[in-house]
């Protein structure tokens, strides 16, 4: 039985590797050797588009992670993607220097807005890529660290601990939306200019992005895999199944739980630090619980528990987002909150759940 | 907590506990003087007791005697109000929590079977198996071959080779029972607390859950809590009997049989 379930798992997974991988060379092979009228040739708009749904597919990815392997329902996962995309947007508005609009070569213009004399002691160091790339694992893998810790001590677990993380987010919502915090208030940050001396708007940037954005989550798919099947993931799963007898055998949950947790936050993050330069502009709206819940709805309706039932119900969620609010834009709210309701209840396994059992029913 | 005591028992090998663990003066457990009370009812009054060494010692008593809360507590899951508990002389259980507790050698089956249904027979086994149970460690863990040797004879001993690779949801309800068993064994435990270990058993599986409790004699330290009688008498050397939260009397199944008070307590009511 497992023998027959581990092949199709791998089936599975070895196709959405190789679509992924397809995909993040392909496009950007594509887009770089045909000519701009050739249908083949992907517009600086699509190539972003797309990149912005890989990102999104890799938060799906990290809270399928711990949602459907450790059985955390997080409805704050949100959070850590906002809080990389707000790194990457500190080192986006340093890159701007002196073409702001009010042109001090220091300070970005909502400081200057603001009366500001100095820059606040965040925001050094930000203006370098490595401290970047650094901070964009480590300010989310901190809060997941700190709040983490603090909740899985407690043993806070069930709708407790999904209330909290919502609480989480939405605190963050409301501290990021304050001017006096120095990070551009309710406008965010937005009119970047340039990314390692680069045009953010320049065609390479953008298929170099889309191309980063594969490679992430390719990168991360794989990370993930060799985790779930590792005794670690093995772990994980016991706990999420029973919690209480894990700690009989010697396993100390909360340390497991942490761990998950943390490592999903950085994965987010990362996320989060490829979408900003796609879409140009992170406020904060983005650390909205509403968000939070969208990436919980993805994966439901892709398949929790498979890690690519989460890329796949990320993808196409925001592709159908994309089309539909474009024809229907009041409605998407609604098919998007029916369409949660109708896959909980015909499709418990999401998507994929009812595709391996019709491509099972099919070869039996 | 004993914070530094817990993280040492977590990482440690095997020979450190023993270092660790003085039971020259017999006993293995000591609990003196414990008390337990949930809302003002106490499920363990002022409850003394030990146990030896490689002994194989059966609780029996009426519902609510104090039996699991007596195993809750050992285990770190209840903390008493009052009392002493004791792994051999020196290591307070009182200042361990549960997976401390577990590392050190008190391993414990839980009265209803639970193993884990979404993991093989064999990755229960593994799960089970005793080695540093930090995360790190955990996620790079691969199986040494004695490791490997060693689940293939536990399952071999609890018979269940043929089902290695099925999932343990699969299993009935004896089997799962013996997987628990064979988990305990696994955790090269010191003490072994056994909660109603034939539950739901067919005869034959009874006979050979008492042959192999036998055969564990004398290397582990065995508590086993049963309602069945028949099943008791056949393994067990001493019984205690547990009344209302306290130890009624100790001794032989014939002494135990034979007791006035014991018939008393557990056909009072009936009578």
């Amino acid at each position: 039985m497992k023998h027959l379930l581990f092949a199709h798992h791998d089936k599975f997974s070895r196709t959405i590797v190789l679509a992924l991988a397809i995909l993040t060379i392909g496009i950007p092979l594509l887009t770089l050797l045909t000519p701009v009228e050739s249908v083949f040739h992907c517009s600086a708009y699509t190539l972003s588009l797309l990149g912005k749904y890989l990102t999104f597919a890799l938060v799906g990815l990290s809270l399928d992670l711990v949602w459907g392997y450790c059985g955390i329902l997080a409805l704050g996962h949100g959070a850590f993607f906002a809080l990389g995309g707000y790194v990457m947007g500190m080192y986006l508005m340093r890159q701007i220097g002196a073409r702001g609009v009010y042109g001090n070569p220091e300070l970005p213009d909502f400081m200057v807005f603001l009366n500001w004399q100095e820059l606040p002691w965040y925001w050094l160091g930000v203006n370098h890529f490595g401290v970047m790339l650094l901070l964009v694992g480590l300010v989310p893998g901190l809060l997941a660290w700190v709040f983490g810790g603090l909740a899985f001590r407690s043993r806070v677990t069930g709708v407790y601990l999904s209330i909290i993380t919502q609480a989480l987010t939405y605190a963050l919502l409301l501290a990021f939306f304050r001017n006096e915090m120095g990070f551009g208030g309710n406008n965010g940050l937005t009119d970047f200019k340039d990314i390692l001396g680069f045009n953010c708007q320049s065609e390479a940037v953008r298929v170099a992005l889309f191309f980063l954005s594969g490679l992430a989550l390719l990168g991360s798919y794989l990370l993930c895999h060799a985790v779930v099947h590792s005794k670690l993931g093995r772990v994980v799963m016991a706990i999420r199944d029973q919690e209480a007898r894990v700690r009989f055998l010697g396993y100390r949950v909360e340390l497991f739980k942490l761990w998950i947790f943390v490592f999903a936050a950085i994965l987010a993050g990362i996320a989060g630090a490829l979408y900003v330069p796609q879409v140009g502009i992170i406020n904060p709206s983005e650390f909205s619980p509403l968000n939070s819940l969208e990436i919980v709805i993805w994966v439901a309706i892709g398949g929790r528990g498979t890690l690519y039932g989460a890329i796949i119900g990320a993808i196409l969620v925001n592709y159908g987002k994309t089309v539909l609010t474009g024809l229907l834009p009041e409605a998407w709210l609604y098919i998007l909150g029916s369409l949660f309701v109708l896959v909980t209840l015909l499709l418990p396994q999401g998507l994929v759940g009812w595709l391996r059992s019709y491509t099972k029913e099919r070869s039996a | 907590m004993n914070r530094q005591l817990a993280q040492t028992l977590a990482a440690t090998p095997l020979p450190a506990i023993d270092a660790m663990l003085d039971t020259r003066h017999g006993p293995i457990l000591y609990l003196e003087d414990v008390s337990v009370s949930f809302d003002g009812f106490k499920a363990l009054n002022h409850l003394s007791l030990y146990i030896t060494t490689g002994e194989l010692r059966c609780l029996i008593g009426p519902n609510g005697a104090g039996k699991t809360t007596l195993m809750d507590v050992i285990t770190g899951k209840t903390r008493p109000d009052s009392g002493a508990v004791f792994f051999g002389q020196r290591i307070d259980l009182l200042e361990l929590d549960e997976p401390a507790i577990a590392q050190a050698g008190i391993c414990r089956k839980f009265q209803k079977p639970s193993v884990f249904e979404a993991l093989t027979v064999f990755e229960n086994l593994e799960l089970a198996l005793h080695t540093n149970k930090n995360p790190w460690h955990t996620l790079f863990f691969r199986l040494t071959p004695r490791q490997r040797e060693r689940i293939d004879e536990v399952l071999i001993t609890i018979g269940l080779r043929n089902h290695s690779q099925h999932f343990a949801g699969i299993l009935s309800h004896g089997q799962k029972q013996w997987l628990e068993i064979g988990m305990l064994l696994m955790q090269e435990p010191k003490v072994m607390l056994v909660d109603e270990p034939i539950a739901g058993m067919t005869q034959h599986e009874i006979e050979r859950t008492a042959e192999l409790l036998l055969s564990l004699q004398g290397q582990h330290t065995i508590v086993v809590v049963e309602h069945d009688m028949a099943f008791i008498r056949t393994i067990a050397d001493k019984v205690t009997v547990l009344h209302e939260g306290a130890v009624l009397t100790e001794g032989t199944m014939d002494e135990i049989h034979n007791d006035s008070r014991v018939i008393q307590v557990y056909l009072g009511a009936a009578c």
